[in-house]
């Protein structure tokens, strides 16, 4: 069950280092066929790359605040997920300073009845000068009983 | 939006997905959660088999839209899942430009950008997965 005290909570700041081997797997993955993603001097990131900081946050311990939310495995899912980009996605040799935070958790009735608890986890990437230049936004519901949805609860 | 590029490209076919997909696209995410690969896992959880990770289709999907209209200038993708995946759905990713709009920057610059609806619809009609994208108008600053 979500604690709503872990609003608010910061995870240790984590580096995500963008590489053309990684782009080029997770491009053929998703089949994204663009030559821009698999050739040229940097390759471009696809849209949802980022969710690959799963990678780079688990050798950095409490990089993912996420465990300190406890949403139930079996009532929880995720909802929805952002990517927002304040210039051109990031590309091959990018390095970027990381920082997630549980940025909001709030309720709301759901239409069959019962309270449905909401969680945003936001990830600013930051590149050397400190300039935000993306924002992953993904949010979580636990319901107040078991349900479907795409089965997980701990994407980034 | 007169140009070529903006014409639409037919709807892109995913599947019928496999569990070596789920598996693929897990590798290369980093997200290793064994309900969405490890059978007997996910049916002593309840589920009748591992359900397919939400972020694949999801990826797919804008993998579609960026295809078109050019990965460089992506500037937001947004997506919310409508109901579960399973292997051996087949799922039809489709899409259209439904206008332009401003946003401001937190430079404080306000840039035009092109607005795009993407769904994911499965064999039996239902849409499993929806999402908006916005790119970055052609000319109006850099892609590089």
């Amino acid at each position: 069950m979500v604690d709503k005290r872990a609003e608010g909570n910061v995870g240790v700041p984590f580096q995500v280092h963008i590489e053309r081997g990684k782009i080029a797997e997770f491009s053929r993955a998703i089949a994204a066929e663009h030559p821009d993603h698999h050739g040229g001097e940097r390759p471009v990131v696809p849209a949802t790359f980022l969710t690959s900081m799963f990678h780079w946050e688990r050798g950095r311990q409490g990089a993912n605040p996420w465990s300190t939310v406890q949403m139930s495995k079996a009532r929880g899912m995720h909802a929805s997920q952002e990517y927002e980009f304040f210039g051109p996605p990031p590309r091959d040799g990018d390095v970027l300073n990381a920082q997630s935070r549980i940025d909001r958790i709030f309720e709301k009735q759901g239409r069959r009845g019962g309270s449905l608890t909401f969680v945003e986890m936001v990830t600013d990437y930051r590149d050397a000068a400190g300039t935000l230049v993306a924002r992953a936004k993904m949010t979580a519901v636990e319901t107040a009983k078991p349900a479907g949805g795409d089965g997980e609860t701990k994407d980034g | 939006m007169a140009d070529a590029s903006m014409t639409k490209p037919a709807p892109r076919v995913l599947g019928p997905i496999s569990r070596t997909d789920v598996v693929i696209y897990q590798g290369a995410s980093g997200d290793f959660e064994p309900m969405h690969h490890d059978e007997p896992f996910a049916k002593a959880a309840g589920m009748p088999a591992p359900i397919v990770v939400g972020m694949y289709p999801a990826g797919a999907m804008c993998a579609w839209a960026s295809d078109w209209l050019g990965p460089e200038r992506v500037r937001k993708s947004w997506v919310r899942w409508r109901a579960p995946v399973w292997p051996g759905d087949t799922l039809t990713i489709d899409g259209e430009i439904t206008g332009t709009t401003d946003v401001q920057l937190p430079d404080g610059t306000t840039q035009p950008r092109l607005q795009v609806a993407v769904q994911c619809t499965n064999q039996d009609g239902a849409v499993v997965l929806q999402g908006t994208m916005d790119f970055a108008v052609a000319g109006s600053e850099s892609v590089q």
